[in-house]
């Protein structure tokens, strides 16, 4: 039961294993930055469970609701700004693709490392 | 409220807000003067800043008059008034001596965009050095990120591209492992402000999550401030960047860096986690020993003037972990101080370079042959700022190799090696140097280019000022000592609040 309790933070450490492991062994420039998305979002995955309590629900005062267990809406927050950041990576790291492209006419990491060295 | 209290937001509002403006003019000439102005403007209000800090202690401000936990502050002390010192200062060096260079790099149409994405660059690290809480620290980081990329792959050497990529996956990689380090004090603490973690912390001191934070913020750190052998992306990233970009991002953004990290490692986790000062110390002290060797040589061996310059840098990054890595009050003295003095040097040095790239349209070795006699005062320069890069007596780098010195002999027994690798490390510096400085003075320059040539007197003079800072830093050194000693008791006693 404690396994599956913590199931979140399960999927986080295989999510974050599984894009580190792409960045490292993949060529493709494409697949890099997708293999980023997938690290950045485990994380998003980690801040956002780790907010959550079990029945909590958003945090909004109603008049005569009784007592409320509310979520911390606080990380929920910092994640909205790490989305955002995210995305600008990625735009980023995929205008320098397009341009590697129309430099090198390829976009296997090791072949514009060789074309590089051969220069 | 008169405008000097809101001084610490100012710093980063004023280049931001100039961005979209700078971009707004369409002309590369008003553009560059735009930005200039807008660096000046920040170097006055850092200054203002400096002198504040000095004379009353550190500064706090709070962001739309909300208080801290809950609203974001600022506090700004000596430590980051030295960062927000170097970072004004080195983006006015670059643009101003940087404007004919840059005319070369960058297309005319896109310049407005190019010196826009300088000012988010400059918002972005001032941003990281006046921020009170871990969270902005990261938002900053990436603002900054981001623009150094697009001021990296902004000229026509192709081969930045492939260098910025690189880059981008690994910065990206560091400040993720940040957020996560960041996450883990936060699922302990409930806060993301600094003095406040310090505090909190004690409660849940030996608990597994807050010793993994460390790790995970110090690992990220270290790949974002190219401590070796997490330096992969620096040297390709510094040689083929436009020349002008080298000198602003070689002097301010690894420090930048390493000022998280010795913020988060002292004034956070130091006095909360047992044992940590062992375990930092067996962390960096191996790493900055390796680095201090390994890049040294390897940079003994270099082609390329601006490649040897790099991993000499990598080095040099070096020197301030292992200061940093002796957890003593004379080490993070050394530390900072070298930061400061390391960031006039390798400003000095590229700006040098700079220039002889404007004259022989290159930077290999080889093209440079000879370049000393064709221009004699951008040669006589960098021989000066070298020597401070060695520390030789009498310049700025001589102040803090011997506060190095000092602070590693009180380190113990290993103290005398660590003392023997900076020795022999700087004897190293003497060697790669003198493989350029020679081909400069007694080669044979390329064939058809012996006449003399220097660049026009303006630049020439500003590349005097530059160098004769490292000398005047050298005999003068109270401005740096001072930030640095009142930014190390910042660091160690905390509690800002």
């Amino acid at each position: 039961m404690k396994l599956l309790g913590l199931f979140n933070y399960w999927v986080f450490a295989v999510l974050l294993m599984i894009g580190l492991y792409t960045l490292i062994s993949k060529q493709n420039l494409v697949k890099k930055m997708l293999a980023l998305a997938i690290f950045q979002s485990a994380v998003f995955l980690f801040f956002i469970t780790m907010s959550k309590i079990e029945g909590g629900t958003a945090p909004i005062f109603r008049a005569g609701a009784g007592e409320q267990v509310f979520s911390n809406p606080l990380p929920q927050v910092l994640i909205l700004t790490a989305i955002v950041v995210g995305i600008s990576t990625m735009a980023l790291g995929l205008a320098i693709v397009v341009r590697l492209y129309e430099e090198y006419g390829t976009i296997e990491d090791d072949e514009i490392l060789a074309m590089d060295r051969n220069a | 409220m008169t405008l000097s209290d809101h001084l610490p937001v100012l710093q980063v509002i004023v280049p931001l807000l100039a961005a979209p403006l700078v971009i707004l003019l369409r002309n590369g000439f008003l553009a560059w003067l735009a930005s200039l102005l807008t660096s000046l403007c920040a170097l006055g209000l850092g200054s203002q800043l400096t002198a504040t800090v000095l004379a009353h202690g550190p500064q706090h401000y709070h962001v739309g008059g909300w208080a801290p936990p809950f609203g974001i502050s600022l506090s700004v002390d000596a430590f980051s008034a030295l960062l927000v010192l170097l970072i004004s200062g080195a983006s006015c060096l670059a643009l101003a001596g940087g404007r004919l260079s840059l005319r070369r790099d960058i297309d005319n149409r896109r310049a407005p965009m190019f010196y826009g994405a300088w000012l988010i660059a400059v918002a972005g690290l001032s941003g990281i050095a006046v921020a009170g809480d871990a969270f902005n620290v990261f938002v900053f980081m990436e603002i900054s990120s981001l623009a150094t990329y697009i001021l990296i792959a902004g000229g026509r050497d192709r081969r930045a591209l492939s260098a910025v990529f690189k880059y981008l996956i690994i910065g990206t990689i560091g400040a993720t492992f940040y957020l996560i380090g960041v996450g883990f004090i936060y699922m302990m603490t409930g806060t993301l402000n600094f003095d406040d973690m310090a505090v909190r912390l004690e409660g849940v001191i030996e608990t597994r999550p807050v010793v993994i934070a460390a790790g995970f913020i110090t690992i990220g750190l270290a790949l974002k401030a190219a401590i070796f052998p997490l330096h992969v992306w620096l040297p390709r990233a510094y040689t083929y960047a436009p020349n002008a970009v080298t000198v602003f991002i070689a002097a301010c953004s690894t420090k930048v860096a390493l000022y998280v990290l010795l913020r988060f490692n002292f004034a956070v986790f130091h006095g909360n986690l047992l044992g940590h000062s062992e375990l930092f110390s067996a962390f960096v002290i191996p790493l900055a020993l390796s680095g201090i060797l390994i890049a040294s040589l390897v940079a003994v061996y270099q082609t390329n003037l601006k490649k040897l310059l790099a991993f000499s840098s990598v080095a040099q990054v070096g020197y301030i972990a292992l200061a940093a890595g002796l957890t003593s009050a004379s080490g993070l003295l050394a530390a900072m101080l070298h930061m400061f003095n390391h960031a006039l040097a390798k400003g000095s040095l590229f700006l040098c370079v700079a220039a002889f790239a404007l004259v022989s349209g290159d930077t290999s070795l080889k093209r440079l042959q000879g370049i000393g006699r064709r221009m004699p005062w951008t040669m006589g320069a960098f021989v000066i700022a070298g020597l401070s890069l060695i520390g030789v007596p009498g310049t700025a780098g001589f102040i803090s190799k011997w506060y190095l010195i000092v602070a590693a002999l009180e380190f113990g027994q290993v103290g005398f090696l660590l003392v023997a690798a900076i020795v022999v490390s700087s004897l190293m510096a003497v060697a790669y140097l003198w493989h350029f400085v020679e081909g400069a003075y007694y080669g044979t320059p390329p064939a058809g280019e012996s006449s003399p040539m220097e660049v026009s007197l303006p630049l020439r003079c500003l590349i005097w000022v530059a160098a004769l800072s490292n000398i005047f830093f050298g005999l003068f050194p109270q401005l740096p000592l001072a930030l640095a000693r009142s930014g190390t008791s910042a660091l160690l006693q905390g509690g800002l609040y």
